[in-house]
């Protein structure tokens, strides 16, 4: 029971970019197409996952004082890792994310599970909670990613969906970078309005 | 190679660092709600952001680039950026107590700020020489400092108006910066920049 609150925690009620409004960068940065925002969730997840893993299996061997550079070290080699492999397998989406896949590395979400919970956790309890937390980081980078391709390029993963007229003239300036102040300052009046309040 | 003031101009309207690029929106949202502190947040960032573009650009020409290590350029950028605010701090806090007083407090905050990392691996993207680098540094910071101070001065009004409830705090900010990002569209294509 206490596992499966661990996991759901990260997805909504304290999801890092729309709750906690932490691993913002990214958030607006990629999210002008669904696939973009998908694959940068997705990077981060993997990152998140991997660096929670380990920093819990070494969390009773490593000095108090030295904590932070030797967690910023586990998360980078990650990174690099992960880089990489978009660059060899996926370039053209690694060419669309840009300098932000390397970024992952300053995303404060990743550190900052680092330090509060897989440091003081036990291994099984840091994946799930690193799982949670980065599926609820492409989750909210996915909703973001379809509001503002919808109606910024009038297409949902490339397939057009108001028709063609739309499509032509759709809504620029939701893909271009206003758009993405715009979305999650809305996203998050209504989750002010509807969901907090509770 | 490209113009120097191009460069500078670019990186200071034109792809501006918050508005455009997205990089170092904690420090913009979390430090924009005064001008004083907004101030002294830029100062930080453009003096930290010169001094992290230069000692990264000598790590890579001197040291990744020779021994064929670019694999670890995100590992040590980031160490390296962490112990040189680190050094800076602790040499403003000895020999410029006026300096370490108006910005000291910025600079821990700074170290994992992903505008600083962001300028270093754009750098190297763009396969900039070391004059450009630093113009680039230097325009990026001025950047950053005009847009976080314009937006501490609206902020402060804001804070003001009256508002509807659940658009109080975050919300109102966020439509705030889309407006500003919406005008500085309006640099686009300056001097064939885009």
């Amino acid at each position: 029971m206490r596992r499966w609150h661990i996991f759901t925690r990260g997805l909504v009620k304290e999801n890092a970019v729309l709750i906690l409004m932490i691993g913002l960068c990214p958030a607006l940065a990629v999210s002008g197409t669904v696939r973009d925002a998908f694959g940068m969730g997705l990077a981060a997840t993997f990152v998140l996952f991997f660096s929670n893993v380990i920093i819990a299996l070494i969390r009773k061997s490593v000095p108090n004082e030295v904590r932070i550079p030797i967690f910023i070290l586990i998360i980078s080699t990650f990174v690099t890792m992960i880089d990489y492999f978009m660059q060899a397998f996926q370039p053209d989406l690694y060419r669309a994310l840009g300098v932000f896949v390397p970024l992952i590395v300053v995303n404060c979400m990743i550190l900052g599970r680092a330090e509060a919970f897989a440091s003081k956790n036990s291994v099984i309890n840091a994946a799930l909670d690193g799982l949670g937390v980065g599926i609820g980081f492409t989750l909210a980078l996915t909703i973001m990613g379809s509001i503002r391709e919808i109606l910024g390029n009038g297409t949902f993963l490339g397939t057009t969906v108001f028709g063609e007229a739309f499509r032509k003239t759709p809504v620029i300036f939701m893909i271009l970078s206003p758009g993405a102040f715009l979305v999650i300052g809305i996203l998050k009046a209504l989750i002010n309005k509807y969901v907090k309040k509770e | 190679m490209k113009n120097p003031a191009l460069i500078f101009l670019g990186a200071f309207l034109v792809n501006n660092i918050v508005l455009m690029r997205f990089l170092g929106l904690c420090p913009f949202f979390g430090v924009s709600t005064a001008v004083e502190t907004a101030t002294g947040m830029g100062m930080a960032v453009i003096f930290v952001m010169t001094l992290a573009a230069w000692i990264t650009w000598l790590v890579f020409h001197f040291v990744l680039l020779p021994f064929n290590l670019v694999f670890l350029r995100t590992a040590l950028f980031i160490l390296t950026i962490a112990s040189l605010v680190q050094l800076v701090e602790m040499f403003l806090k000895k020999y410029y107590r006026a300096l370490y007083s108006a910005m000291g407090i910025y600079l821990p905050l700074i170290t994992t700020n992903c505008a600083i990392l962001g300028i270093t691996f754009l750098n190297i993207d763009n396969k900039f020489n070391f004059l450009n680098g630093t113009v680039f540094a230097i325009g990026t910071g001025l950047g950053f400092t005009l847009v976080i101070i314009t937006f501490a001065a609206i902020r402060e009004r804001l804070d003001l108006a009256p508002i509807n409830p659940s658009l109080r705090g975050y919300p109102i900010s966020f439509i705030a910066a889309a407006l500003m990002a919406l005008a500085f569209l309006g640099f686009s294509g300056l001097f064939g920049l885009t």
